[in-house]
């Protein structure tokens, strides 16, 4: 096994575990904020113990968060030193943004969100949930900032072998920069709004949710359908748009295209087959509609995977599988969220018990959608770590030999596997608990 | 602003983020270490509580530090935090396993899950705070790093070799530090027989602080006698000294009356002071070289960022730091007074049932 392999796997795995926290975080941190401004304005005692419900859970997530979040703060320099080196004038700045307008931030009003009911005025208390929710947001500003960064460099360049910054505000607002940020927040706010639904559904199953549950169940349905809408059109749509256009190679792989072509089709559905001949199997494809989403032409050329060479060229199969999963997930939170708001609309929702199986069924699955969006954007990238600058192999730390990465993988793997269970266990106990039913809030 | 002025400013300004650490995530890891000498199940449980609203933004200022680093001075980000991999890979198992116990502790209702968390807690405070001596008693000692030949940085430790004598008695020194500023600040802080307690044992712990910061002060006379050319002469080196000898002074005085806040605060200035003076000791050295002191050790001068980062930086902590220190000091003013078992985690706190 090889080093740069080892450090791929272990960035991947410890990157990938904490990415599952933060869009609940994110997005759960949001439809807090919306139930307190409701329970602060309305006075309805509902909202103020349905805060209090989910904001037990927001701290088990936040607490799971940052615990793996403090690995990435400081893994750059300990697997990624000829990165860290490389890329330090820039890559830097940002994360040392997120620590202070950030990091701070939310854990500061987390503690006086969490504890500080009672001892505050209600509009402070509002105000602190608020800047949790903002805090996690900048959080995502900056950190994507770096990510984007390293998919469409600017601001910059090449002196004595690093990248040395000329403008900061052109390596900030990078070509991709805005998109990724809004699909990305888009994508976390339908993590948020699925986790309040999918525990909403689970305690109306188990008939524990008192008046809690029901509203917060429509809550959850009505800003899931709005966020999946918007994950899809516009910031999905102007993000694939940004990648045929900064990105050629990460585009032809994450629509299968082997080789150019004009009026490309969109695969639906394929196998990826490496071949010979590179080919997809069993595909069912849209003909022209690749080239439309991402050059707004039915005729435009989209170059395949033989326009490049072949050591510049993401591995397609783990791209194009990632992708496509995402995307069929997408649009299955549009039908399940649109299904709910029609049951709503029938005034059905309370007795739809197959409904709320569905729901929490489904819920987790936004969580597995932004997995794959991740993995076919960073897979994508590759074989860089700074897109057409450095390449991945020459990131690795030299001084990191391979048994001090597999203790480490093995050692992180144990404590992650060891969270993840723990964190589902205190999860479930949290929800069997249910929350405060009505006359019971101090 | 020229180069090297901001170099200058940003090794006082890293300085800061590892003081503000020190004294604002020392005293938790204080706390923390003592939770593990007390047997009591809910004065153990109080130890969480009575830094539960506050500890989660103290630990910010080291990843912060950590950032800032990255940003200001990359090839020590790199070389070192490669260089120390596996002290790393502890430090980051630690702060998880700490992290987590105040979620988790009190959620569910039995003494073995209870006995479980409060372990974490107590060593997860426990290796950082001696990780942090051992870190900074190895950088004062100088770490082995060379030149290669394209003037890199290159390291050529191993993680043993970080664990000597000197290395560790700087590490316990900083113990006996955390240890002293945690028990006078669970003094001002706790109720009941945690408060008393505390304050009986400060006194006492401070006698150790105050031998090892002596002991280790002549030890790095003996390993590293270069930290103290042309200290003598510096006016700065009078003022840091006065500093750290009359805060340390002004601990016992003040914790043996009963004001244990004061003593706190004296206690901070002491950490403060004597960090201080390792920093100065080191300028403009960030990190020494073992191998080659005048041409392999890392300076601000030959591993910084750019003008325009270190500016943009300058900016960024200009802007936001004060914000922080603000609202910081609003949250410490809504919780102020005595915290009492379980007043966070108890029968009504978050995830109470």
């Amino acid at each position: 096994m090889d080093a740069t392999f080892l450090a791929r796997f272990q960035f991947a795995m410890t990157i990938g575990f904490h990415f599952l926290f933060p869009p609940i975080s994110i997005g759960l941190g949001w439809m807090l904020v919306l139930v307190e401004t409701l329970g602060w304005r309305t006075a309805n005692d509902t909202y103020v113990r349905m805060g209090r419900f989910f904001a037990k859970m927001l701290a088990l997530t936040f607490a799971v968060g940052v615990a793996t979040g403090i690995v990435m703060e400081f893994q750059f320099g300990t697997n990624w030193a000829r990165y860290s080196t490389f890329v330090g004038d820039i890559f830097g700045a940002p994360l040392a943004a997120e620590g202070v307008f950030a990091f701070f931030l939310e854990s500061g009003f987390l503690g006086l969100y969490l504890f500080g009911r009672g001892r505050v005025s209600k509009g402070v208390h509002w105000f602190s949930a608020l800047m949790v929710a903002l805090g996690a947001t900048i959080s995502a500003f900056w950190i994507l900032v770096a990510n984007s960064w390293q998919q469409t460099p600017t601001g910059f360049e090449v002196q004595g072998g690093r990248a040395v910054l000329t403008s900061f505000s052109d390596a900030v607002f990078n070509p991709s920069m805005w998109v990724r940020f809004f699909h990305t927040m888009s994508a976390a706010l339908v993590t948020g709004a699925f986790f309040m639904a999918g525990v909403s559904a689970y305690l109306l199953l188990r008939g524990n949710g008192g008046d809690v549950a029901p509203r917060a169940l429509r809550l959850g349905i009505v800003a899931g359908l709005a966020f999946s809408v918007i994950s899809a059109f516009p910031t999905g749509d102007l993000h694939g748009r940004q990648v045929a256009r900064d990105q050629p190679e990460k585009l032809a792989a994450i629509e299968g295209i082997y080789t150019s072509q004009r009026s490309a089709p969109l695969a639906l559905f394929a196998l990826p087959d490496a071949g010979p001949p590179p080919r997809l199997r069993a595909a069912i494809e849209i003909p022209g509609l690749a080239s439309f989403l991402s050059y707004g032409d039915f005729d435009a050329e989209v170059k395949g995977i033989d326009a490049f060479p072949p050591d510049q060229v993401p591995p397609l199969w783990i791209t194009f599988v990632s992708f496509h999963n995402m995307v069929l997930l997408g649009g299955l939170f549009v039908a399940v969220t649109a299904l709910g708001v029609f049951l709503m609309w029938r005034r059905r929702m309370d007795g739809a018990r197959w409904y709320h199986g569905l729901v929490l069924a489904v819920s987790w699955l936004p969580l597995a959608a932004c997995q794959f969006g991740w993995v076919a954007a960073e897979v994508g990238r590759q074989p860089w770590t700074v897109y057409r600058l450095l390449r991945t192999a020459d990131s690795v730390s030299v001084t990191v030999g391979v048994p001090e990465l597999l203790f480490s993988i093995v050692l992180f793997g144990l404590i992650y596997l060891a969270l993840l269970g723990l964190y589902l266990f205190l999860l479930v106990r949290e929800a069997n608990h249910g929350p405060d039913p009505a006359g019971e809030v101090a | 602003m020229d180069l090297v002025t901001l170099q200058g400013t940003w090794f006082l300004l890293f300085g800061v983020l590892l003081i503000g650490y020190a004294i604002l995530d020392g005293f938790d890891l204080g706390v923390g270490m003592l939770s593990l000498f007390e047997r009591d199940p809910a004065r153990r449980g109080q130890h969480m509580d009575v830094i539960a609203p506050v500890w989660d933004g103290n630990e910010v200022w080291l990843l912060t530090a950590g950032g800032a680093l990255f940003a200001a001075f990359p090839p020590v980000y790199a070389t070192v935090f490669s260089g120390f991999y596996l002290a790393f890979m502890l430090l980051l198992a630690a702060l998880i396993f700490r992290a987590v116990s105040f979620e988790f502790r009190h959620k569910v209702d039995s003494p073995a899950w209870r006995s479980l968390w409060d372990w974490s807690f107590g060593l997860g405070s426990l290796v950082p705070a001696l990780l942090y001596g051992v870190a900074v008693g190895n950088v004062l000692a100088g770490l082995p790093i060379a030149r290669d030949a394209s003037g890199g940085f290159l390291w050529q430790g191993s993680f043993l070799g970080l664990l000597n004598p000197y290395a560790l008695l700087v590490g316990v020194t900083g113990l006996a530090m955390f240890l002293t500023h945690g028990a006078l600040y669970l003094a001002f802080k706790a109720d009941g027989v945690v408060a008393e307690r505390s304050g009986r044992l400060a006194p006492r712990l401070w006698i150790a602080w105050v031998a090892l910061w002596v002991l280790a002060t002549m030890a790095s006379v003996l390993v590293s006698p270069w930290l103290f050319a042309g200290m003598l002469g510096n006016p700065l080196f009078y003022l840091l000294l006065a500093l750290a000898l009359a805060s340390m002074v002004a601990i016992p005085v003040w914790s043996r009356s009963g004001g244990h806040g004061k003593a706190f605060l004296a206690s901070s200035t002491a950490i403060a002071a004597q960090t201080g003076l390792a920093g100065l000791s080191l300028f403009p050295r960030l990190v020494p070289s073992s191998i080659d002191l005048e041409g392999a050790s890392m300076t601000i001068h030959n591993a910084s960022s750019s003008v325009r980062t270190l500016t943009v930086m300058l900016v960024i902590a200009g802007v936001g730091m004060p914000i922080v220190i603000g609202y910081t000091a609003f949250i410490y003013r809504v919780f102020k007074g005595r915290i009492s078992p379980g007043q966070f985690y108890g029968a009504h706190g978050p995830g109470g049932h």
